[in-house]
């Protein structure tokens, strides 16, 4: 048997999305949306676990930045997911997505830095090698999954674009399309999503610039084509299907603590120690692990990636939640 | 329309059954692993929904009964109460088993610390003497204080409301609750319709009979 082993950077981004497939799914998607009968719940997911739409997207493994966790499996990862722009049930987002058109996308740079960039999803995808990362995901509301991420560190862009001496924070921004997004209609949330991480944690290592999941291209439900993982911190802070991100000097306004100040803070580093206010942090249930005969697991500090406490030396983290 | 006693004794039954199948169903959804990536919180949802489900049912009884004036209705109203405390309990257990995994410490702490546990918690207690006190032979030796005691049921509402409501307020997902709360509203305010419409006969009729006497 022929085992074929992914090399680094092995598939290039010219080769992920062959142009016919990008455009065939785009007039299937246009279908939809001319045929609201077919865009029902029924063809939704159907449409979001078609094979045919799932463009592979492999890269090596980066066994530094992985943990040695059993990966959650594709089924959960794509059918229990927060994203409110398709709805707030955790069910939602994979049978609505299906009306997102992750192509063609672009991304804006800009805000303080020397070079602004506006980047198309497959010139973003050439910028830098692309690597596997199994990070593990831990959700505010105490459940938890691990995930293969295929993406580049956030800081790879960082340097492109050249932050001023003033870039103290960055702000990422999700699509609001109320075209493609049925869950805009609700006022849940202050439109359109907004996230954002101080510099060093965004320069971090391990923050990761993410474009795939499972060896193949983000599904819609899961944040396509572009989104942001955060693995120290819960899962919100992770901002999906990103259009824009801006360096800023004052710390930008993000959705959860506008909407919930008192739940929901600027850093939300996954901690413990520090409670919400309606439950309990100290605990988690591994999604696909974690079942009736077996208590829940301990969370770690920083979902067990200690290396990232010295950004926060001398911080009280139950002020700064 | 009557009931003839026989009949009704087989309606209660199908109501039994009927009151049953949300059970069941969530018992074949988890056994044949069909409740999604998260059982246990699938679990818990559905346990806390019908157990307000059939608190409003309960509560729905005496109005119906008043409106239609078909007075079998009220011999469904135990039933229904007591499927209240049976699917509350269910939700109780959740929260024992899937949450603590019967860590009794972890949950007094819990329940202790967190206000809309607490309220949950609270309603939950107040259903117990309801639940006990609903036999025959308790109502006849309570007398007159079983339907006092029974009001109770109306603090259990407002307690559960507000634990549904508490519950949904991270996500400001509140199109449930605000549903749930209004039915209630509107079936606790049918009570006091017709408590006041009885006090406005009661006074009438004894003003009527003053008249009657002075003339």
């Amino acid at each position: 048997m022929l085992i074929k082993i992914p090399r680094h950077n092995d598939v290039l981004a010219s080769e992920i999305t062959p142009r016919e497939i990008a455009i065939s799914r785009r007039a299937f998607l246009q279908g939809l949306a001319t045929a609201p009968l077919l865009a029902s719940a029924w063809s939704a997911p159907a449409l979001a676990n078609e094979p045919a739409s799932r463009l592979r997207l492999m890269a090596q493994r980066n066994a530094k930045y992985s943990v040695a966790d059993k990966a959650s499996s594709f089924t959960d990862a794509t059918t229990y997911n927060n994203f409110y722009e398709f709805g707030t049930d955790k069910g939602d987002p994979a049978l609505y997505a299906g009306s997102l058109k992750p192509r063609p996308w672009t991304i804006k740079i800009d805000g303080e830095v020397k070079k602004p960039l506006t980047l198309d999803i497959d010139a973003l995808l050439k910028l830098a090698p692309l690597e596997e990362r199994l990070y593990r995901l831990r959700c505010v509301e105490g459940w938890s999954m691990v995930i293969p991420w295929v993406g580049f560190p956030l800081s790879e862009l960082i340097k492109r674009v050249e932050p001023t001496g003033n870039a103290k924070y960055v702000e990422f921004t999700t699509l609001a399309d109320r075209a493609q997004m049925p869950g805009i209609r609700s006022r849940v949330l202050d439109w359109p999503y907004t996230e954002g991480l101080r510099m060093d944690e965004a320069a971090h290592p391990l923050t990761l610039l993410t474009v795939g999941m499972y060896g193949q291209v983000l599904p819609n439900q899961n944040g396509a084509p572009v989104r942001i993982i955060v693995p120290w911190k819960y899962g919100f802070k992770s901002a999906k299907s990103i259009v824009r991100i801006r360096f800023t000097e004052t710390q930008p306004k993000t959705s959860w603590n506008v909407a919930a100040p008192d739940e929901y803070g600027f850093f939300s580093n996954v901690n413990p120690e520090v409670d919400h206010p309606r439950w309990s942090q100290a605990t988690e249930r591994r999604i696909g692990e974690d079942g009736f005969f077996t208590k829940k697991r301990k969370t770690l500090m920083f979902n067990g990636y200690p290396e990232v406490a010295s950004l926060y030396t001398g911080m009280d983290l139950r002020k700064f939640y | 329309m009557r009931l003839h006693a026989a009949r009704l004794i087989y309606l209660k039954r199908a109501v039994f059954v009927v009151a049953l199948l949300p059970l069941l169903t969530y018992l074949w959804l988890t056994i044949n692993h069909a409740l999604g990536a998260n059982p246990i919180e699938a679990l818990t949802r559905a346990s806390g929904d019908w157990t307000l489900y059939f608190l409003c049912l309960a509560l729905a009884i005496t109005p119906l009964r008043r409106i239609t004036k078909q007075n079998w209705l009220q011999t469904l109203r135990r039933m229904l109460g007591l499927f209240v405390f049976f699917y509350s309990c269910l939700h109780l257990i959740t929260f024992i088993w899937f949450d603590h995994f019967f860590d009794m410490s972890e949950i007094v702490r819990d329940v202790w610390k967190r206000p809309f546990i607490t309220l949950g918690f609270t309603a939950f207690l107040l259903l117990i003497p309801l639940a006990i006190t609903s036999t025959n032979a308790m109502q006849r030796r309570l007398g007159r204080h079983w339907a006092h005691l029974h009001r109770l049921v109306y603090a259990v509402s407002i307690l559960a409301l507000l634990h549904f409501w508490w519950m949904r307020s991270g996500k400001q997902n509140f199109g449930e609750p605000l549903l749930l709360t209004v039915i209630v509203f509107i079936l606790l305010a049918a009570r006091v319709a017709s408590a006041s419409q009885r006090w406005i006969q009661a006074r009438t009729s004894l003003a009527d009979s003053r008249d009657a006497e002075s003339r």
